[in-house]
């Protein structure tokens, strides 16, 4: 019996054809997908006929090195999905506008021969701005043509820019790493007006702020080939299937290489099944558990026997044998500051003595400094920061002790911070003495408080744990409670972990993503991990390290593209706003809620870890710790014409002037009343992203302050009299947004609630670069198809903005005029330099010093007439003044000539420019000024560094200078990025780009106060939140952020909801895409554990309502015992557009989606600023958009209502 | 001796991601049209869980496959001769429901809603009436263990697990999950070509793949009952049964099937074959502990110059029998025994085979939390958190000791690497399970190289397909080069 059949007739299998005509097509692009996933993959787009029918991986990535896998085929389930958005329903195919705001226009329009003088009419009657922002969100869409729209958009800027000031022109696009010159197009648009760029990074807590904290660094992190070379991985707070879906055979991989692969996680999650160890570590404790690891570790590799390897490791890349001053406080002393170079009298004379850091020198038997310190990178004198163990005086060799305990002077009684007991245990800690010109004082290293906060004890005196048995903090037996993971199976693990890192010398690694860093907490969790990690020395090794994947932040050629970007090219400074302060404050989240210690709390009367944190914020603006627009209470062109009419000529007079202002009080910040109308942001341009539902964090408190629409929030307004610093007004604004423009290939929440939407290109249509973290490579976005039907790249949509604004302009805003800009104290400058203490100009502690202890006053000059020209021109500045990065400075003047050479050139106003009309250009343009891309520039860029470091670095770059990469190029293949000192990872020769392997291999010091990795932090707000030393903090609960009281149980089902990335979209994109809808449950369901669903008498699929003070979702359960009790997942993110049915609980109103449950606070000691790597930079410091500690009742739904 | 060649596939699930991309690969290329919306010719289940079409494994609900009846192999539902004479009664056929109703949304409405007091949303409709739809089921409802006390507890490769087990498996300290990619088997003894009256079912000389002619199937569906992995569907459109087609376009052309090129967990293998077709009917007859040995044992050494002699008596060119010999498959099925039929006791020999997974190891509580028992670093057999006569049942017909000898073997590449990289494994352990596997030093490091390292090419043998022959058959190919593609594209009739 054979049903083999060869003897088919060859006509019969004719048919056959009727496939292969299927699988025929007439070309492939290459693209791929600007979607924040991280992913950065290499895809070809399928055409036939003209159309696009579907894609499939590129496989053609150069290979790394034959010691590794290759990264063939990278892509997943949801890029694949994206070719049914281009010709689908849910394409934005034309401009639509509000009906009711149409209507409105059309009115005024017919009025008015100019339209700015109609858009005036319009928003300044108060009724008829409430009209139509009433009507957002809620239908009433109609088409309108480009030119129509346009004028709208136009005409409206101007209006704000005269009226307000183009401070309240603000934009949010996310992740500009994703497609570089999308994001582009708008910032540079909105900074050549002076509009505001709002971050993303922070406010989706994708920032891991440990990493600022410890490294000085934004993120850097290794690439996915890296994990392969890991022994042992551990995965916490990331589920590498779900999110790294197209990276993860690494991690298979290196199982069956030997590397064993620990993965903590409260549910059985998807990367779980991978694992060799599951650890269902209590959701947000992993930081307790790192605690205890680190206990284990010092116990059993420091100090009962101790690895030559580690103890090395620490002696030279951490800030470990550095000593910190102890502050006698009662019977006890707390750590405190680090101990100065200014001390002592050996080194009085050298240059910012304040900022240079000593440690005890075996040799010497003495107190020393060694080279490195911020205090030496802001030298005038250049080339000591460098981590050459060497006096900074006589380059003697130095010989640094971890501790003290050998020749000791004393041991005293030190207070450890435990906030999970309430207790303060005294443990003892050897000291010396040292004569400083202040007198004597106690020091300790940095080592030395380490074991004493751990509880490892020597036979010293003090409340030491005996041992791993003992409940004391931070022991194994400690943290049962807090992880429900059992003290062996953690000790078992930290002598895993580190007996590996020992035998591999470092190659032990964490991979850590939001389920970690998105808690209050998380910045705490991560210092946890990091202690154990370089403890182990695993950082700045291949295979090591601490490797967080959330968000595509790593926008690799960063120097050109930030010039092109924001428009530097033209002139600075840009006004760049961190978004989780501008939303907690303009959004008006703040009156929510009263002092940020009734859900973290801290001991003692700290003058600043008290209060509510809009005071605090209020602060941190008011010092420079951060910025903050709209900035002041007027408009900025206003007060450069009075300062320049006032007779102020140059930047320092105009400095002076503000200061007059604001001390006579005729100025203020607008963050210290925003509520006040000429303080509201006005104007709202979304492009690349969902604004108003996946990243708005407190969703509903937006529909209402923002868009003055429909909300679901039944929350309290709490905050009258808990405010003192920030003006609490009884009636709070409604609608403060006069106008909300968004971008848009489909018509998602963001879309449906604004009242423009202009039909932008795919990425399938559209040329762009793309890079990521993931991978080493840089890519091209390529259009396969020209845009479909009317939409625009947006690339050209802003060009097009451009032009209509400046058209406008010539006869409302004419000539050059001045901007009186406010910028914080900026990372990677001298500004690093600027506060040691924190003293309140304000309040009379010290005097208003624009750049020193307040913001920075600067001028910045516009020319709105010719906004369109300069934004299609490669501005003079990239030639007159280089490129910049980290506090490097090269000069690229030959290349920009060059491309002026070389590229279509834009002639204006008598001079020529090399053209970025087209956003080929623009690619091409960063491509060739960028180190990672072009060797010769790579090359320039080591030089600089070299004079700043003293070492020797061009040799890295030496091989490639030949090397240079055009978007044809990349086209073609995709190419590997170059070492570069703006990154610090060594890729040549094929080696997988690890973060920090620059600093390790070739001893340029990271960007921090020691130059070293901080174990310990001495800013004086986080001494006084405790935080100087990675402490365990408890997790808010349930009733203390207010966000229960108006919801209330009946019953009902109380949980932590928990919003992780999830299997079938990438944050909103893909879920409305019917293929990931049909492969999941045709609708995002929240995810119960069985036994709770059972108590609510809820069964699979059934319609659930969940609920807080903060707002509604309405949707079905998925009834698994994967997850545990106490916890539900509500997968991040869906759209309120598909498939929510009403609300009973809220009105039979229309419920929300899961940012409907989620309020934006901000944990006030990362709003800390003006010192060290704690100065601020855009996307790279500053409170994050947490929201992980959010909890709601969850009920069965009584009645299903579309 | 009757030597042929057959396109043969491993998956391995040790890999496996469950991301779906091979899902999708396969529906935008093939079956996103009318009639197809339900069709996923490659799905991906989790197990334990109930798959597409739900239950689909329960052949007494689908009566799929063979039996053996009285030593005789024959079809579990239908012969020819009996099911030409009910030809119009279909008693075991899925309905629309035990696969899906596919639906989509009214998007529109959020373009066309007329200014209201209320946020419009798109609402779910069926594709198939237009109507507004409740969604109960979707191709991947039970998806990551979802509804888990529904599916995953009705699992039929649940049978034989004692009671202990059943309840580990359904609280979370003992709950496991891992994916199932499944696509047509391509099987040597195919139930769906033996059940179609029409003859429209064949499986090609030259490959092995199992098409259902669009000219000649005349709906009958005999097919959809008679796979027993349901992987044949019917067009409710075109009135005829559609089914996997192995991409024989793409491999015909020098690709890889689309659901093996995109798969990103890197899991899939493919290569060609060599079998001894005179051997089906008595490799698919045996009891059912000995069907995947009996298996194996059809598939033959593609350098065993006795085979070579009847693999070219058949016309297998060089060219093929060179892919044959560097195939991955026959390494991970026959050599190195690593790799497993799905539900062998079906008996129809599917040519498509798993390397099962090895899963996490399995933790206790206690008073103190969630333990580990940690004196080794990789689970041993005993410690997995999977019941072995699962995995059995799922993969060996009930046979676990071929279950246990591949995880041993991966276990022991595992420690062989361990203490090779990083050396904190003693070398006489390593030699012990090496030695209890079965397997040597050498064949470890090919282990490993084909698992940790393997290129696309490696991964994926597409065996040279000479279209120039098998165009000669019906047309000149030098006439072919200028006439290729000319006219319309034709499509297969529909006669009813």
């Amino acid at each position: 019996m054979s049903w083999i059949k060869d003897l088919v007739s060859p006509s019969t299998r004719s048919w056959e054809d009727f496939y292969r005509n299927r699988w025929q097509y007439d070309k492939t692009v290459r693209s791929t997908h600007g979607v924040n996933c991280t992913g950065g993959c290499s895809w070809l787009v399928f055409v036939k006929d003209g159309i696009i029918v579907w894609e499939t991986q590129a496989l053609d990535y150069p290979g790394l090195n034959p010691r590794l896998p290759p990264y063939e085929p990278r892509g997943c389930q949801r890029g694949i999905s994206f070719s049914w958005y281009i010709y689908s329903p849910l394409r934005v195919k034309y401009p639509y506008a509000r009906g009711a705001l149409l209507d409105l226009w059309r009115a005024a329009r017919a009025q008015h021969t100019d339209p700015v003088a109609a858009w005036a009419s319009v928003v300044e009657d108060d009724a008829a701005r409430a009209t139509y922002q009433r009507a957002r969100g809620k239908g009433g869409f109609r088409r309108v043509a480009w030119d129509e729209a346009l004028e709208i958009v136009a005409a409206s800027t101007v209006y704000t820019v005269k009226k307000w000031g183009p401070d309240r022109v603000v934009g949010f696009s996310p992740i500009p790493a994703m497609s570089m010159l999308s994001y582009a197009a708008g910032s540079r648009f909105l900074q050549l007006l002076g509009a505001v760029n709002l971050s993303f990074y922070d406010w989706y807590a994708d920032l891991p702020n440990a990493f600022p904290e410890v490294w000085g660094e934004q993120t850097d992190v290794c690439e996915s080939a890296d994990w392969y070379n890991a022994k042992y991985i551990v995965v916490m707070g990331a589920n590498l299937n779900m999110t790294r879906t197209p990276d993860v055979h690494f991690v298979s991989e290196a199982r069956h290489n030997g590397s064993k692969l620990v993965v903590l996680s409260p549910d059985f999650s998807q990367v779980s099944k991978y694992a060799d160890w599951w650890l269902p570590v209590t959701a947000g404790q992993d930081g307790a558990f790192w605690m205890a690891v680190n206990h284990v570790i010092l116990r059993e590799f420091f100090v009962d026997r101790q690895v030559p390897y580690f103890v090395d490791y620490l002696k030279r890349y951490s800030d470990a044998p550095f000593l910190v001053v102890l502050d006698k406080v009662g019977e006890a002393h707390k750590p405190g500051r680090l101990l100065h170079a200014s001390a002592l009298a050996r080194y009085k004379d050298v240059e910012n003595p304040d900022w240079q850091y000593l440690l005890w020198d075996q040799k010497s038997g003495e107190a020393r400094l060694p080279n490195g310190t911020i205090g030496q990178r802001w030298a005038k004198q250049p080339g000591k920061w460098n981590l050459k163990l060497e006096d900074a005086l006589d380059g003697a060799p130095l010989e640094p002790l971890l501790s003290l305990i050998g020749g000791k002077d004393d041991v005293l009684p030190v207070q450890v911070a435990d906030f999970a007991g309430g207790e303060a245990p005294l443990r003892g800690v050897p000291v010396k003495y040292v004569q400083t010109a202040a007198g004597r004082v106690a020091v300790a290293t940095i080592f030395d408080l380490l074991l004493a906060h751990f509880g490892v004890g020597r036979g010293l005196a003090g409340d030491y744990p005996q041992s791993y048995d003992d409940e004391a903090p931070y022991t194994p037996a400690w943290q049962e409670k807090l992880t429900g993971i059992d003290r062996q199976t953690v000790a078992c693990f930290a002598r895993e972990f580190a007996g590996t890192a020992e035998m591999t010398e470092g190659r032990a690694m964490v991979i850590v993503g939001a389920g970690a860093n998105h808690w209050y907490h998380n910045n705490l969790i991560y210092r946890a991990a990091i202690t154990a990690l370089l403890l182990c020395g695993t950082c700045g090794r291949n295979g090591g390290g601490m490797n967080h994947y959330v968000g595509q932040e790593k926008l690799v050629p960063m120097a050109p593209w930030s010039s092109l970007a924001f428009a530097m090219d033209w002139g600075k400074p840009p006004r760049l706003q961190n978004t989780p302060s501008f939303h907690y404050m303009n959004s008006d989240q703040w009156r929510y809620e009263r002092d940020f210690t009734e859900y973290h709390p801290v001991p003692g009367n700290q003058p600043h870890a008290r209060g509510h944190t809009a005071d605090l914020e209020a602060l941190a603006v008011r010092l420079g710790w951060l910025p903050s627009y709209p900035q002041f209470n007027r408009n900025p062109l206003d007060l450069a014409r009075e300062a320049e009419a006032a007779g102020a000529k140059d930047d320092r007079a105009v400095a002076e002037w503000t200061v007059g202002q604001l001390k006579n009080k005729s100025l203020s910040f607008a963050v210290e009343d925003p509520d006040a109308p000429e303080n509201w942001p006005r104007l709202y341009f979304i492009w690349r992203g969902n604004a108003l539902l996946a990243s708005a964090k407190g969703h509903e408190f937006m529909l209402k302050h923002y868009l003055g629409t429909h909300t679901n929030e039944v929350a309290n307004d709490v905050a009258e009299g808990s405010v003192h610093d920030v003006v609490y007004r009884p009636e709070a604004p409604v609608g403060k947004m006069d106008l909300v423009v968004d971008l848009n290939f489909r018509m998602d929440t963001s879309a449906l609630y604004s009242d423009i939407v202009l039909p932008a290109a795919t990425w399938y249509e559209k040329n762009d670069l793309n890079s990521t973290d993931l991978h080493s490579y840089v890519h091209p976005m390529g259009q396969a198809v020209p845009p479909c039907w009317e939409s625009k790249t947006d690339w050209e949509i802003f060009k097009a903005i451009a032009a209509r604004f400046s058209a406008l302009a010539a006869s409302h805003l004419p000539g050059t005029m001045r901007d009186l800009v406010a910028v914080p104290l900026q990372h990677d400058t001298p500004d690093e330099l600027a506060q040691l203490t924190i003293k309140d100009w304000a309040k009379g502690e010290t005097e208003p010093i624009p750049g020193k202890t307040m913001p920075k006053i600067v001028l910045a000059e516009r020319d709105f007439a010719n906004l369109y020209n300069r934004f299609v021109s490669l501005g003079p500045a990239v030639h007159h003044e280089g490129l910049t990065m980290h506090g490097a400075r090269w000069s690229v003047a030959d290349i920009y000539e060059g491309l002026a050479a070389s590229q279509p050139q834009a002639p204006w106003d008598g001079r020529t420019y090399p053209s970025l009309s087209d956003a080929v250009d623009a690619a091409n343009a960063i491509l060739r000024l960028a180190p990672e891309t072009n060797g010769e520039v790579a090359y320039r860029a080591f030089q600089a560094e070299e004079v700043k470091t003293g070492m020797p670095l061009a040799d890295l770059a030496e091989g490639y200078r030949g090397s240079s990469y055009t978007f044809l190029d990349l086209v073609a293949q995709p190419r590997r990025v170059l070492t570069s000192p703006c990154w610090s990872g060594i890729v040549n020769d094929g080696r997988a780009y690890s973060g920090y392997t620059l600093n390790v291999d070739r001893l340029v010091p990271w960007r921090t106060l020691t130059g070293r990795q901080h174990l310990y932090l001495d800013h004086p707000l986080y001494i006084e939140f405790g935080e100087q030393l990675p402490a365990y903090k408890p997790k808010p609960g349930p009733f203390v952020m207010r966000e229960l009281d108006n919801s209330k149980d009946g019953g009902a089902l109380l949980v932590n909801i928990l919003t992780p990335h999830g299997k079938w979209h990438i944050h909103s994109t893909y879920m409305d895409n019917l293929r990931m809808l049909t492969l999941s449950r045709g609708i995002e369901p929240c995810w119960l554990n069985d036994q709770d669903a059972l108590a609510i008498g809820v069964t699979d699929n059934d319609w659930v309502e969940v609920y807080n003070d903060n707002g509604v979702v309405v949707t079905r359960a998925a009834v698994s015992a994967r997850l545990p009790r106490g916890i539900a997942m509500y997968y991040h993110a869906p759209e309120r557009t598909i498939s929510v049915p009403k609300s009973p609980l809220r009105g039979n109103k229309r419920a929300g989606s899961h940012n409907s449950l989620t309020r934006a606070r901000l944990n006030p000691v990362l709003l800390a600023g003006g010192y060290g790597q704690f100065t601020y930079a855009f996307n790279y410091w500053g409170p994050t958009g947490f929201n992980r500690d959010t909890f709601v009742y969850v009920r069965k739904l009584p009645q299903l209502n579309w | 001796m009757d030597v042929r060649a057959q396109i043969a596939a491993v998956f391995h699930l040790d890999k496996c991601i469950g991301c779906h991309t091979c899902s999708i690969a396969c529906k935008n290329i093939w079956t996103d049209r009318r009639g197809t919306e339900y069709m996923w010719w490659n799905n991906v289940e989790t197990k334990p869980g109930t798959g597409y079409p739900t239950l689909w494994e329960g052949q007494n609900k689908y009566k799929g496959g063979w039996e053996v009846v009285d030593g005789k192999l024959r079809l579990r539902s239908t012969g020819k001769v009996r099911g030409l004479t009910n030809i119009f009664f279909q008693p075991y056929l899925p309905t629309i429901d035990d696969y899906y109703e596919p639906w989509t949304y009214r998007y529109q409405d959020l373009f066309d809603a007329p200014a209201g007091d209320d946020q419009p949303t798109a609402r779910p409709i069926s594709q198939i009436t237009g109507q507004y739809i409740d969604i109960e089921a979707g191709p991947n409802w039970d998806d990551d263990l979802g509804g888990s006390p529904i599916y995953a507890a009705n699992d039929p490769n649940l049978v034989g697990l004692s009671d202990e087990e059943r309840a580990q498996l359904f609280q979370l300290q003992g709950l496991v999950f891992f994916y199932l990619p499944r696509i047509c088997n391509h099987c040597l003894n195919p139930a769906c070509v033996a059940a179609c009256p029409s003859g429209a079912l064949y499986k090609r000389a030259e490959d092995g793949i199992v098409l259902v002619n669009q000219d000649v199937c005349r709906g009958w569906r005999y097919c959809v009952s008679g796979c027993p992995y349901k992987k044949v569907y019917f067009n409710w459109s075109t009135g005829k049964s559609e089914k996997c087609i192995f991409c024989y376009p793409r491999q015909e052309t020098g690709y890889a099937p689309a659901c093996f090129h995109t798969c990103v967990g890197r899991i899939r293998y493919l290569g060609p074959v060599l079998y001894d077709a005179d051997g089906i009917t008595a490799a698919a007859s045996v009891p059912d502990p000995e069907l995947v040995e009996a298996q194996r044992a059809l598939i033959l050494d593609p350098f065993r110059p006795d085979v070579l002699e009847g693999a070219r008596r058949n016309g297998i060119g060089d060219q093929w029998l060179a892919a044959a010999q560097a195939a991955p498959t026959y390494k991970l099925i026959k050599q190195w025994r690593l790799a497993l039929p799905l539900h062998a006791e079906f008996r129809t020999l599917p040519m498509l085979w798993y390397v099962p997974p090895l899963l996490p190891m399995m933790g206790t509580v206690t008073e103190h939390g969630y333990r580990l028992d940690a004196d080794e670093l990789y689970a041993g057999l005993a410690e997995r958190r999977v019941p072995l006569r699962f995995l059995a049942n799922l993969l060996a017909a009930g046979n676990e000791r071929l279950v246990t000898d591949s995880l041993a073997k991966q276990v022991a590449v595992r420690f062989y690497k361990r203490a090779q990289t990083v050396g904190d494994v003693p070398a006489n352990k390593v030699e012990k399970l090496l030695a209890r596997a079965g397997c040597s030093p050498e064949e470890a490091e090919q282990i490993y190289r084909l698992v940790a390292m393997p290129t696309f090419g490696e991964r994926h043998l597409v065996p040279p397909f000479q279209r120039e022959l098998a165009v000669a058959d019906l047309v000149d190919p030098q006439t072919q080069r200028g006439e290729e593609g000319l006219g319309p594209r034709r499509r297969p009739h529909r006669e009813f």
